[in-house]
């Protein structure tokens, strides 16, 4: 018995270590954006952020660009998640609630479509969108993330949907209410928390895209988040990386991802793995 | 579908009887044929707007990409000339030029070993995350989601300052335990280094999922099992092998077949570490390659001959993943 506590002790410590090792770069983003360049530039890192403030933070707030940039992203991640989520929403009913020839076709479809490559296409998407002059355009640039996320989106949602019986909209119709309106009191209100979801997980992938935006947004003023985080760390001749800045301007990108990311993360990997994890 | 052919019988007793249930039949029929069909009607209105934009954003791109990959596609054709068909002949440059094999062998490769790292090294977290108990693992689990919940541009805007030649972690702390040549060293010059920092980006980004997808599995195992197997002498490898390794196979060829889709694809963090002082033309994998011949040389025929290629390693990969998925959902 001593040797097994001894043990679980053991694996425990180095549980803990591994936990360390995993989230440190998380934590030196943190600390870097805390300390001012002149401790950064030292020839020994320091740990803590002592003598920290938030200086680096104020910096990128005051750059025009990231407010710019910040807009764009919002725009484009906006239009996305709304057009995605009623979208595939509507997809997901047929799917969940109908039975029609090509139903099962539709969604092997779906799914083969979910996994292709950004990068296997957008030079075509940019060769696209050139020929139709929404390059540059946060319309043109919310049409491809809306149908890159849609796929998965309609499948997630496929389950929310199957999820509510449909013998709870049958009674409802017995009952004397139309099938729209069996759906609009009794099965929507139940699909809220799948609704949310999904839309928290189109919001992540609209705003972390960096692929098709970098192809698309070609622009300064165009650029997505992402796209002016990027710009920070691009090696130049002429001027010194501001590591103070950029780790501020992570942490701005990162930490509203963060929050929403653990909202949804558990729903999101059973959509991915299938039943193939059950419970 | 018409129902009086399937009832030969119930014309014998009283003819006029049978005219009556006929019609009646025929009428029901007739009305539940109308519902299906406006139940069909409905259905594919509802999947349209889906199949409307899939079509124009995907498809239509999709298309003229194969298209374009038979064709001479250069900068001049972009001012104007008319590209002429040249068959198979960017397919041939392809697999002829041992500069652009490279770059597919070379991403093959990559992605190979990342993703059976990944695995193993997620594997062994979630038997980690078993043996624990709850205190340390939610500790783990929470650190893995936040690295797992970092954008991947934050993400590489990290690892780029802790590998920075200058002034970087990694350096500091390599000289500190004694690897004086570390001073000042750039690991994004050669391509090597350049690959096991990457590797080691990507799979620092793809454990948690691969981790915490794989625990979930393991709490499927049934504990009863396990003693079962002590019980019967089992050792703690014996009973990894034979119980648990069966038990969680579907999990695992899931995950290993996700890394390996996902893998073949890294974009971002090969774009930024390119970006950051890496040599780009040794470095490429598939997806920089296919960027640098559209945008950097304006080779849409080249660069649609290697998406195209890329668009088939990912649909034969996925061909199992959605299988096994579909087989998930009828179970």
């Amino acid at each position: 018995m001593n040797a097994r506590r001894l043990g679980n002790v053991g694996w425990s410590v180095v549980a803990v270590v591994v936990a360390l090792v995993w989230a440190f770069p998380v934590y030196w983003m943190l600390n870097s954006s805390l300390l001012p360049n002149a401790v950064l530039n030292e020839s020994t890192p320091r740990l803590l952020p002592f003598g920290g403030s938030l200086d680096n933070f104020k910096v990128v707030l005051d750059d025009p660009g990231f407010i710019k940039a910040l807009g764009v992203s919002l725009a484009v991640t906006l239009i996305t998640v709304v057009a995605a989520i009623a979208i595939a929403f509507l997809g997901a009913l047929a799917v969940s609630r109908f039975r029609f020839r090509g139903r099962l076709g539709f969604v092997l479809a779906l799914l083969l479509i979910q996994m292709l490559p950004a990068e296997g296409l957008f030079i075509a998407q940019y060769k696209m969108m050139s020929s139709v002059g929404l390059l540059n355009n946060i319309l043109g640039l919310s049409v491809l993330y809306a149908a890159a996320v849609i796929p998965f989106t309609l499948w997630m949602l496929r389950g929310f949907v199957a999820g509510v019986p449909a013998e709870l909209e049958e009674a409802a119709m017995v009952d004397g209410l139309s099938r729209t309106k069996a759906f609009l009191k009794i099965t929507f209100p139940l699909l809220a928390p799948g609704l949310v979801a999904s839309a928290v997980y189109a919001f992540l992938q609209a705003w972390n895209e960096f692929t098709v935006a970098l192809v698309v947004m070609t622009e300064e003023q165009s650029r997505t988040l992402p796209l002016w985080l990027r710009g920070f760390v691009q090696a130049s001749a002429t001027r010194e990386i501001d590591w103070g800045a950029v780790m501020a301007a992570s942490a701005l990108v990162a930490v509203p991802v963060i929050v929403f990311f653990m909202i949804v993360q558990g729903r999101m990997s059973s959509g991915l793995v299938g039943g193939a994890v059950k419970g | 579908m018409l129902p009086t052919a399937e009832r030969p019988q119930a014309a014998e007793p009283a003819p006029d009887a049978v005219r009556e249930t006929d019609v009646d039949e025929l009428r029901d029929a007739a009305r539940h044929q109308a519902r299906r069909r406006k139940e069909r009607r409905v259905a594919w209105t509802l999947v349209l707007p889906t199949l409307v934009i899939l079509v124009l954003a995907l498809g239509y791109p999709v298309g003229w990409q194969l298209v374009t990959s038979f064709r001479k596609y250069g900068l001049k054709q972009q001012f104007g000339k008319p590209p002429e068909w040249v068959g198979l002949e960017n397919y041939k440059n392809l697999v002829t030029d041992p500069s652009l094999w490279a770059v597919v062998v070379r991403s093959i490769v990559f992605c190979v070993i990342v993703a059976f790292a990944t695995v193993v090294i997620g594997g062994l977290m979630a038997l980690l995350m078993q043996r624990v108990p709850r205190g340390p693992r939610v500790v783990l689990q929470v650190s893995l989601l936040l690295a797992w919940a970092m954008p991947v541009v934050a993400a590489m805007t990290i690892w780029i300052w802790i590998v920075d030649w200058r002034r970087g972690l990694l350096n500091w702390l390599l000289v500190n335990v004694g690897f004086e040549d570390a001073e000042g060293h750039n690991w994004l010059a050669q391509p090597l280094s350049f690959f096991i920092v990457a590797g080691v980006i990507v799979i620092w980004m793809s454990v948690p999922f691969v981790a915490l997808s794989i625990y979930a599995g393991l709490t499927q195992v049934s504990g009863e099992v396990l003693e079962a197997a002590q019980l019967d002498g089992a050792s703690g490898w014996q009973r990894l092998r034979y119980v648990i390794l069966p038990l969680i196979a579907p999990v695992l060829s899931i995950v290993l077949l996700l890394q390996l889709i996902w893998d073949l694809r890294v974009f971002t963090q090969i774009k930024m570490l390119q970006d950051a002082g890496g040599v780009a033309n040794e470095t490429n994998l598939l997806g920089t390659f296919i960027y640098q011949l559209g945008t950097g040389k304006g080779d849409f025929g080249m660069s649609s001959a290697v998406s195209v290629v890329m668009l088939l390693l990912t649909v034969a990969l996925s061909w199992y993943y959605v299988r096994s998925l579909m087989k998930e959902e009828a179970s």
